[in-house]
């Protein structure tokens, strides 16, 4: 079930069964039948560690979502509230409370587990409501970085970006610390840590100091990461903007992937069968689960998405051929090993189905014109053309009224593309905006100046083209299908993060020093000392790991670049990629905007 | 070694016993034991002593209350000022339980400091403690009291305190002449005598008893004794009969008359466990008697008076002068040391004396042994042997032989060997009068290295339990860092030296020692009344989430401000914040904030969702104008009329200007302007505009044919042509104006050319009007208005003319077979020709 987690370098599965085990602890101290309130926002990635069925062991009988108003009736003995520590969810958890019918009987016992910290805060506040009391159990669980595949943890969370670029509000980093301090205690003190960027300082910080509060508690663990690499998203900020150009990308770009899951259109995963001329079409989306554990999309989902048609076909010819071998099979024997193989073959054959479907969906879009305009734009800007003045398709887009997050997209990229825009260029741009999509956007368009996506260039030249040219950001001659480098995943551009990763396994940081000046926040080393029992003695031809953490979010296609570093036969060094929220362009900008609701007059 | 067994006095035909001084004792009584309330407690435990209290000869001298070690080293002495002791006992965690006449039990630890106290109850109040006793079961240490009503009243465990008081007992006249406690399958009882009946009294009924197989004629009951695991009881009657069996009463082991007639002072059980013989030992004034299952008794004089001390496998006794221990030799010792005995154990010591006389006999044992193939057995024996002996000399000989033993064994687990010599070197350690804790090897494994390790922190002997524990390679967290954590909680009590001195003795020898909690000290120092002492040792603390809580109760709120923000936990950061604010006037409140960028940011974010008013406070202390600007903008949208959103954006509007942000002013201004407007057209349309966009608002407009003042916006709000232009044919393809729209593209040259007009009239499914347009978009986009509009053959003339393959490859790429034929052969051949130059 949980295979695919152990299938990479390091074993994400032991990760996992830690989180498990916490959990059924946590379950098993509150005796008898339960029901658990959840704050939604922790379903989905409660999802990837332990699926209803565990839970039902436990005597979970009934789930709620958290919402204010009487709990529903449910005839069990304790209700535990999963939340995370935020006041207003405390408000909620307090009229849930008060709101109990005390006549009952059984009298129903609460309890609260906090995802992924205990607060002192809320239990203040709690208290200060005059409930606290009727908690018997105040527990935490720390989940931090949850395992999504072989390769990848996410924090999930959602706002952690704008919490520490907006509201200097470092919750999420202290948790990311914790998060990375559990990670050594499973799997050995990092020797190395690199980081760029205030809030890789900062983490980095809390790791050091966190250690040193512990000492003596000597990790005995042998070292499985050799590098810790920090970096901030707002080192690069111009990545998440440009449209992902990867399989996976893609499906999250234009369907969004949450905590592993798609929901997809139902038009085209119809089941043909004959005879039912398309009655009755499904109108439910449909709902698939991505990740490594399938064999053919762990093939293709990150290849560039030009490369998947062909990939997908040769496998068609590949199945159907196995599928042939059936009228060679004469002898018993050779029908047997022939049926042992169906169900294997069918898996395939379904996947396959699933996944040309879903290429044909996103055909559909990546051929449409204003696909093919709008990723010519991003180009163009990305490799340095025409960025300092007022674009004319972002105009005319405007003017149609294209999806403002877009519009913000594009205009943001060329800012960043820009080292900010000439004055009057802002200024026109974040007119259009206001007056076609409505003044209150000026918040918004406030927040993306505060976060460095949106500015005026003043005074100081463009840094872009340096930066450009010295870490060759833009790559002219992109091999889509086979590639040599990592600019494929942009089919040109190479994500500005992933060539800082690659930079620093060779030939090291140390001949760039002037371009990482040139970005934000600064750029560091340090060591954690390791017993001489745990040094490692590097076998010849033995991959270094390296643990690449982005603070405030990671797209798909940066994933897909290092999984590509990964595999380069004298790479040299395999990825283990951590974020606090795995992102792309549209969910990232949607984060930052202030939602204003007018109340209606 | 040849009197080894001199002093094994036989009971029966198998069991031998044997009485050993443990300590001289040198503790300067004058008064004789039996003047004295006594009380020992078990596992070698302390012994204390109220002076003067039974024969109150002279009433003006006041009781002394002292606490000896097993050696009789003095730990600490009071005088008793309390009122009269009935009673003293201890519990299982060495704790001094004084019961008073008035039920009220005084607790001591054994330095003789007062800890607390507790009530018995009322009951025990008003008609006074007769007799008490204390009891240790499973559930803790209890205490039961025989009140002068003659009801009794117990408590099964002290630290849980529930007091129970059992039935009354029919036809009780006078107190009864012995009662024990009795814990039988978790359930608590008193056993009591009443002449020749037993009478059991559980929680709701009191009922009668018998002793299986006692004899007619043993008389009435005067003693009876429990065993140290409640499970063997004894009854000793009038006759001078000890009748010995099961607590349960169900069993009977033996009987044995020893011939006195009056009760002894003290009858205790003297079992080691599991052994087949079942003994008690009775004192008299002058005469001990060990009496089991056999028909002869073991007797010894008495030369000074003596207290029993019952313990789980024998039995200690206290006298003025001296500390014996009297126990049943134990099987593995009776087989190495028994006359004459050839058990492979015996030979092997045998054999390893030879040897170091270089004898060759040596072999010859050995080889005994080895044709039995029992060296293991050998070798296993001495070396449990070696644990039942108190003196080194002995031990060593032992677990010489043993050795010798295991060099002729193959693979023989050396494990069991070096324990027990690790053992053995913690027993003699304890034993040292110095230190008095005279275990036996069975209790001390009976009592675990952990609560031993207890027993000497509470001693305060804290360089002797370090050493034990690193000496045994405890972990750092359970052992050497448990005991200095101790010993640090001790110090910081001692009020004689000051803070910096305490603080710096406590940091030298705990240093940065894994597992020690600096705040735990603090917190102890902090209880005995020394903050300034506390603050520094927190200063040691290197987990400065530790340090918030004890600054905040110490009231040095913002020094843990500044720790909690070193920590990284915002989570600590707000709650020190929001005491903070509590604790402080508002002035000084921000003004700490303000030296905080950390905490001030995390308290913006807290008032952003609870206290919006306190945030605009805080942003005018800083004269952030733009951040006061959007907080207006933000206040504005939540008000309910027009005129509040108006006035709120006006605010806004005057801050923005403060905060030199040209461009928001304007725009706000603009907003306005715009709602003021959408206002006015809303009354006379009739028709929602208000908080449409002004995009939105022309649109709806030119949709409704206001052409005028669509105009009008256009010109007052400055909106740029193109996006006017879009924005009016959009608009007018929506609402199939397409007469307006004709006449609006001849209005003058469009500044978006005349392919969005085609564009959006195809978009509007009108392929008629589009191909009005496609003329007069300029000749490189013509190929894809004229595919548009489905013209290929003009779209294919367009590419021609051009010479552009890929156009000519588009409009190819439209050609269908059927209908097209003729263009796309036009294409191919212009194509061909193309690629031909």
């Amino acid at each position: 079930m949980a295979a695919h987690l152990s299938s990479g370098r390091v074993n994400l599965t032991a990760l996992r069964e830690a989180g498990r085990r916490e959990l059924r602890e946590f379950l098993d101290k509150c005796a008898g039948s339960k029901a658990i309130v959840w704050d939604e926002y922790l379903t989905g990635p409660f999802g990837l560690i332990a699926q209803y069925s565990l839970l039902k062991e436990h005597e979970v009988e009934k789930m709620f979502t958290l919402k204010p108003g009487r709990l529903p009736p449910a005839d069990v003995k304790n209700i535990i509230f999963f939340v995370r520590p935020k006041l207003e969810l405390m408000d909620i958890i307090t009229d849930n409370v008060l709101r109990e019918d005390r006549g009952r009987s059984p009298q129903r016992d609460f309890h609260i587990l906090f995802v992924p910290r205990r607060s002192l805060l809320c239990e203040q506040w709690l208290k200060e409501q005059g409930v606290l009391g009727s908690f018997i159990h105040r527990e935490q669980y720390s989940l931090d970085l949850i395992p999504f595949d072989g390769d990848l943890l996410s924090m999930e969370s959602e706002s952690a970006f704008k919490e520490c670029y907006l509201e200097s509000d470092q919750t999420s980093l202290y948790h990311a610390a914790k998060g990375l301090m559990t990670l050594q205690a499973l799997y050995g003190t990092i020797p190395q840590i690199f980081g760029k960027g205030d809030c890789a300082r900062h983490v980095a910080n809390m790791m050091i100091r966190m250690k040193r509060e512990f000492p003596g508690s000597q990790n005995s663990i042998f070292p499985v990461f050799d590098t810790l690499l920090l970096l901030d998203r707002n080192v690069d900020l111009l990545t998440p903007l440009a449209t992902q150009l990867t399989y996976e990308g893609l499906i999250d770009e234009i369907y969004g992937i949450q905590n592993t899951y798609v929901k997809l259109p139902p038009e085209k995963f119809a089941p043909k069968k004959q005879g039912e001329g398309g009655k009755d079409l499904p109108t439910e989306p449909k709902k698939l689960q991505l990740n490594s554990a399938e064999e053919l999309y762990a093939e293709i989902r990150d290849k560039n998405f030009n490369a998947v048609g062909s990939v997908l076909s040769k496998k068609a010819k590949i199945i159907s051929a196995a599928f042939e071998e059936r009228h060679h099979a004469k002898t018993v024997g050779e029908i047997k090993q022939f049926v042992s193989q169906l169900p294997h073959m069918q898996a395939a054959r379904s996947s396959l189905a699933n996944h040309t479907s879903i290429a044909e969906l996103i055909k559909d879009i990546t051929t449409s014109e204003d696909f093919f305009d709008n990723l010519t734009v991003e180009q163009e800007f990305m490799s340095g053309i025409d960025t300092d003045k007022v674009n004319n398709y972002i105009e005319d887009c405007i003017a149609q009224k294209h999806p403002l997050i877009k519009i913000l997209r594009l205009v943001c990229l060329q800012s960043v593309c820009n080292s900010g825009l000439k004055q009057k260029v802002l200024d026109h741009y974040k007119r259009e905006i206001l007056q076609t999509y409505g003044y209150e956007h000026i918040l918004t368009l406030n927040n993306l100046e505060k976060a460095g996506l949106l500015k005026a260039q003043t005074g100081g030249r463009n840094n872009y083209p340096t930066i450009r040219k010295t870490l060759r950001l833009w790559m002219d001659d992109v091999n889509e299908q086979n590639p040599n480098d990592i600019s494929y995943v942009y089919s040109g551009y190479a994500p500005l993060s992933v060539r800082l990763a690659q930079l620093l396994a060779r030939p090291g940081w140390r001949s760039i020093e002037e371009v990482l000046k040139m970005l934000p926040g600064p750029h560091f080393e340090e060591r954690q000392q390791l017993p001489t029992g745990l040094q490692k003695k590097r076998q010849q031809g033995e991959n270094r790991v390296t643990l690449v953490f982005f603070l405030g979010g990671v797209t798909y296609a940066e994933i897909a670049a290092l999984r590509f570093l990964s595999q380069m036969e004298d790479g040299g060094t395999e990825y283990i990629i951590a974020t606090t929220k795995l992102i792309n362009g549209t969910t990232w900008i949607k984060s930052l905007m202030e939602k204003l609701e007018p109340a209606p007059f | 070694m040849d009197c080894y067994t001199a002093n094994w006095n036989p009971l029966g035909e198998e069991t031998f016993y044997r009485k050993l001084e443990l300590y001289s004792m040198e503790w300067g009584l004058r008064e004789d034991l039996r003047d004295c309330v006594v009380a020992a407690a078990p596992y070698g435990g302390p012994i204390a002593l109220l002076r003067n209290s039974r024969r109150d000869k002279t009433p003006s001298a006041r009781p002394l209350l002292e606490i000896y070690s097993a050696s009789g080293l003095l730990l600490a002495s009071v005088p008793w000022k309390s009122g009269r002791l009935v009673h003293l006992g201890w519990t299982a965690g060495e704790d001094l339980l004084c019961i008073q006449e008035d039920g009220t039990v005084l607790v001591y630890n054994l330095f003789c400091e007062f800890k607390r106290h507790f009530s018995m109850g009322n009951e025990v109040l008003q008609n006074h403690v007769l007799e008490a006793q204390v009891f240790h079961t499973e559930f803790g240490t209890g205490v039961a009291i025989l009140t002068g009503a003659l009801r009794f009243s117990l408590a099964t465990n002290i630290d849980d305190l529930k007091l129970r008081r059992l039935p009354e007992v029919p036809g009780l006249q006078k107190p009864p002449p012995c009662w024990a406690v009795l814990s039988q399958d978790r359930v608590t009882v008193v056993l009591l005598a009443v002449g020749q009946e037993l009478f059991l009294l559980d929680n709701t009924s009191c009922s009668v008893v018998s002793p299986p197989g006692l004899s007619p004629s043993a008389g009435p009951f005067l003693h009876m004794a429990v065993s140290f695991t409640h499970r063997h009881l004894a009854l000793f009657c009038d006759s001078g009969t000890v009748w010995m069996g099961t607590a349960s009463l169900k069993e009977k082991f033996c009987e044995f008359n020893t011939g006195i007639r009056s009760p002894p002072k003290q009858m205790v059980w003297c079992t080691r466990p599991r052994s087949r013989q079942r003994a008690v030992v009775l004192a008299w004034e002058r005469q001990l008697m060990v009496v089991g299952n056999s028909s002869e008794c073991i007797r010894f004089v008495l030369d000074e008076d003596s207290h029993l001390v019952p313990e789980l496998d024998g039995v200690r006794i206290l006298s003025r002068s001296s500390h014996e221990f009297l126990h049943e030799i134990p099987e593995a010792s009776q087989e190495i040391f028994r006359i004459a005995s050839m058990a492979p154990g015996a030979l092997l010591l045998e054999a390893q004396k030879e040897y170091e006389k270089e004898s060759q006999k040596a072999d010859e044992y050995l080889r005994e042994i080895r044709e039995q193939q029992l060296l293991p057995e050998a070798v296993g024996q001495c070396i449990e042997a070696a644990g039942y002996e108190h003196e080194p000399e002995t031990q060593k000989s032992l677990l010489r032989a043993a050795s010798f033993g295991k060099c002729f064994l193959d693979r023989f687990p050396p494990e069991g060997f070096v324990r027990m010599c690790q053992d053995l070197r913690v027993l003699n350690a304890i034993r040292d009068y110095q230190i008095g804790i005279p275990l036996t090897f069975t209790q001390y494994k009976q009592l675990t290295i952990e609560v031993l390790l207890d027993r000497l922190v509470l001693r305060r002997l804290y360089p002797l339990a370090i050493r034990i524990c690193e000496f045994l390679r405890l972990p750092e967290i359970q052992g050497v860092s448990r005991i200095l954590a101790h010993w640090a909680c001790y110090k910081v009590q001692q009020k004689d030296k000051s803070d910096e001195e305490v603080a710096q003795a406590i940091n030298q020898k705990l240093g940065d020692t894994a597992g020690i909690s600096y705040s735990d000290i603090a917190t102890r120092a902090y209880d005995c009344g020394r903050a300034e002492l506390a603050i520094k040792l927190l200063e040691y603390e290197p987990r400065s989430g530790e340090q918030v809580p004890l600054l905040l109760k110490m009231k040095r709120s913002k020094l843990a401000l500044g720790k909690a923000i070193e920590s990284g936990d915002t989570d600590l950061v707000y709650t020190v914040v929001l005491h903070l604010k509590n604790e402080l006037n508002r002035g000084s409140f921000f003004m700490t904030l303000q030296n905080q960028p950390v905490a001030l940011s995390l308290y913006r974010q807290f008032c952003r969702h609870q206290e919006r008013e306190t945030l605009k406070d805080l942003y005018n202390q800083d004269d952030n104008h733009q951040e006061l600007g959007n907080l207006h903008v933000q206040g504005g949208y939540s008000q309910q009329r027009i005129e509040g959103r108006v006035a709120a954006l006006q605010n806004a509007l005057d801050e923005f200007y403060k905060a030199k942000n040209d461009f928001a002013a304007k725009a706000t201004e603009e907003q306005i302007k715009l709602l003021r407007l959408q206002r006015h057209l809303q009354e006379e349309l009739d028709k929602p505009y208000l908080d449409l966009s002004l995009h939105d608002t022309v649109h709806t407009l030119i949709l409704d044919g206001h052409h005028k003042r669509a105009e009008q916006l256009y010109r007052d709000f400055r909106i740029p042509d193109k996006r006017y232009w879009w924005l009016k044919i959009n608009a007018l393809a929506t609402r199939g104006d397409w007469e307006e729209m004709e006449k609006f593209s001849k209005s003058k040259k469009s500044p978006i050319g005349y392919l969005p007009f085609v564009e959006v009239a195809v978009k509007h499914h009108n392929r008629y009007e589009a191909k009005k347009y496609a003329p007069r978009v300029p000749p490189e986009q013509r190929v894809k208005a004229f595919v548009l509009v489905g013209d290929l053959e003009q779209a294919a003339e367009a590419a021609i003319e051009r010479k552009n393959e890929a156009e000519m490859s588009l409009v190819l790429a439209r050609c269908s077979a059927a209908t097209d034929g003729a263009v796309a052969e036009k294409l191919n051949r212009a194509r061909a020709q193309l690629l031909k130059k």
